[in-house]
């Protein structure tokens, strides 16, 4: 895959981007022990957002990996994950606030480490949004990719440690034009010690757009009729393809 | 079948200072005060009462269902269930259950979700966010779809495997179980009482609950 584009995100970082239908995302780990806290909006419509549970209840899934389609709460394929090394990313487990960084990782300030200071998924979150008119009632529930949390069968749920090896990657296609926001922070439930300081690669790539034999398309039924009501969707595209955010 | 949790309540039904039947397929938008207890009650067994909440006080401070699972360490919500806003507070807490538990993974129907899930010719049936949305758009209240986020089902049945597979498994609700909660704070409790026809969870019949609120 060769790269339009491609950025290294520290440890602590946010991002986000308004992506076109049929390019590839690809996020890498560069060390062992990476998370990456994800919120997907239809950037036409961002009141068309990531639906966690109407994705997990088409796929009768409670972990994402390859030919899972992310579905919008529209009915609307958002991204199909094409490629997966890790067979485990989790959709349960929801993001760090300041307080939970705090209480797991200690205190690191601005003051005491400039740019080093441990940062949190929702103020990530929130300072992205914000760029695209989005605010806190715009933050439902996130992905973490590159994370595993299992539940056992009394329910209970524990996060599972070394999970995500040094080199793991997930390729997410775009299927309609999405406002992706990354934030590159601790798991809320990784256990207490150092600050986990996990560099992430993001690069976009052109990929074809699903045919009929496409493998998301084909994974379950679900997954061709989300693909088909998010080609739907793009019988009449805006005309200005710029269309500011409400 | 894993464990069921059963709690009895101590509150005795001449005390409630209110109640109402929801008919299958309607809403109900009710505020409750901290410290009031609401109840409720599966009428007929097997029914999916789809409930969410606002503080009263703070609109965009409303339930989480991600933040209510991570803290309490579990999927299931029971007794002793804290349910927690997106801010990370208490809303309420689930006080007695005679269900055993309840989901808050599944979310709730849709006419797109229904297309997706079952085929692109159901988007015309009834389903609870348009529930949802016809009674936060009479209520008032300044609420739009914006601020509508991932539910509760109370009477659901939702298990995850150790696999991470989801499954839609029959109800452990029967005629009148209910589960009853208390306020933390003053809320909004938003209701759909699930119309969906294309789910075996109901036997394909929904029926009504009752809500009843002590104080």
């Amino acid at each position: 895959m060769k790269p339009l584009y491609e950025e290294t995100l520290p440890g602590g970082a946010m991002w986000s981007m308004r992506i076109p239908r049929g390019l590839a995302l690809r996020l890498t780990a560069l060390a062992p022990g990476a998370n990456v806290s994800a919120l997907l909006y239809n950037a036409e419509n961002p009141l068309d957002r990531l639906n966690i549970p109407d994705t997990l209840k088409a796929l009768h899934t409670a972990k994402l990996t390859r030919g899972h389609v992310l579905m919008s709460d529209m009915g609307n394929a958002l991204a199909s994950i094409v490629e997966d090394t890790l067979g485990w990313h989790d959709p349960l487990g929801g993001h760090s606030t300041a307080e939970m960084v705090a209480s797991a990782f200690g205190e690191k300030s601005y003051q005491a480490a400039r740019n080093d200071f441990f940062r949190n998924a929702r103020d990530n979150f929130l300072i992205e949004l914000s760029k695209s008119g989005l605010g806190i009632a715009d933050i439902v529930a996130n992905v973490n990719f590159f994370s595993k949390v299992v539940a056992d069968d009394d329910g209970r749920l524990a996060y599972v440690g070394g999970h995500c090896p040094e080199g793991a990657s997930i390729t997410l296609r775009t299927e309609i034009p999405v406002l992706v926001v990354l934030a590159n922070c601790p798991h809320p439930m990784h256990p207490p010690g150092a600050y986990p300081n996990v560099p992430v690669r993001v690069e976009l790539a052109a990929c074809a757009v699903p045919g009929p034999d496409d493998f998301c398309r084909n994974f379950r039924p679900e997954c061709g009729r989300a693909l088909a009501l998010a080609e739907r969707s793009l019988i009449c595209p805006p005309s200005i393809s710029d269309l500011p955010l409400p | 079948m894993s464990t069921l949790n059963y709690q009895e309540s101590p509150l005795a039904r001449d005390s409630a200072i209110y109640s109402k039947v929801v008919p299958a397929g309607d809403g109900w938008l009710h505020r409750i005060e901290a410290g009031q207890t609401l109840r409720i009650v599966d009428l007929e067994g097997n029914q999916a009462a789809d409930t969410f909440f606002f503080n009263a006080d703070n609109l965009k401070e409303r339930y989480s269902a991600q933040d209510t699972i991570r803290e309490q360490g579990g999927i299931y919500l029971t007794t002793g269930t804290r349910l927690q806003s997106n801010l990370c507070r208490p809303m309420l807490t689930i006080t007695a259950d005679t269900c055993g538990r309840h989901d808050t993974i599944g979310g709730a129907c849709a006419a797109e979700s229904n297309m997706v899930r079952y085929a692109l010719e159901k988007r015309f049936m009834h389903n609870c966010r348009d529930t949802f949305l016809l009674q936060i758009a009479l209520s008032g209240l300044p609420l739009t779809k914006r601020d509508l986020a991932h539910n509760i089902n109370f009477f659901m049945n939702v298990p995850v495997t150790p696999a991470g597979g989801l499954k839609f498994d029959d109800g452990v609700s029967e005629p009148g179980k209910y589960v009853e909660m208390r306020a933390d704070m003053n809320v909004y409790c938003l209701i759909s009482n699930c119309p969906q026809l294309n789910n075996p969870c109901n036997a394909y019949n929904p029926t009504p609950i009752e809500v009843i609120v002590w104080d």
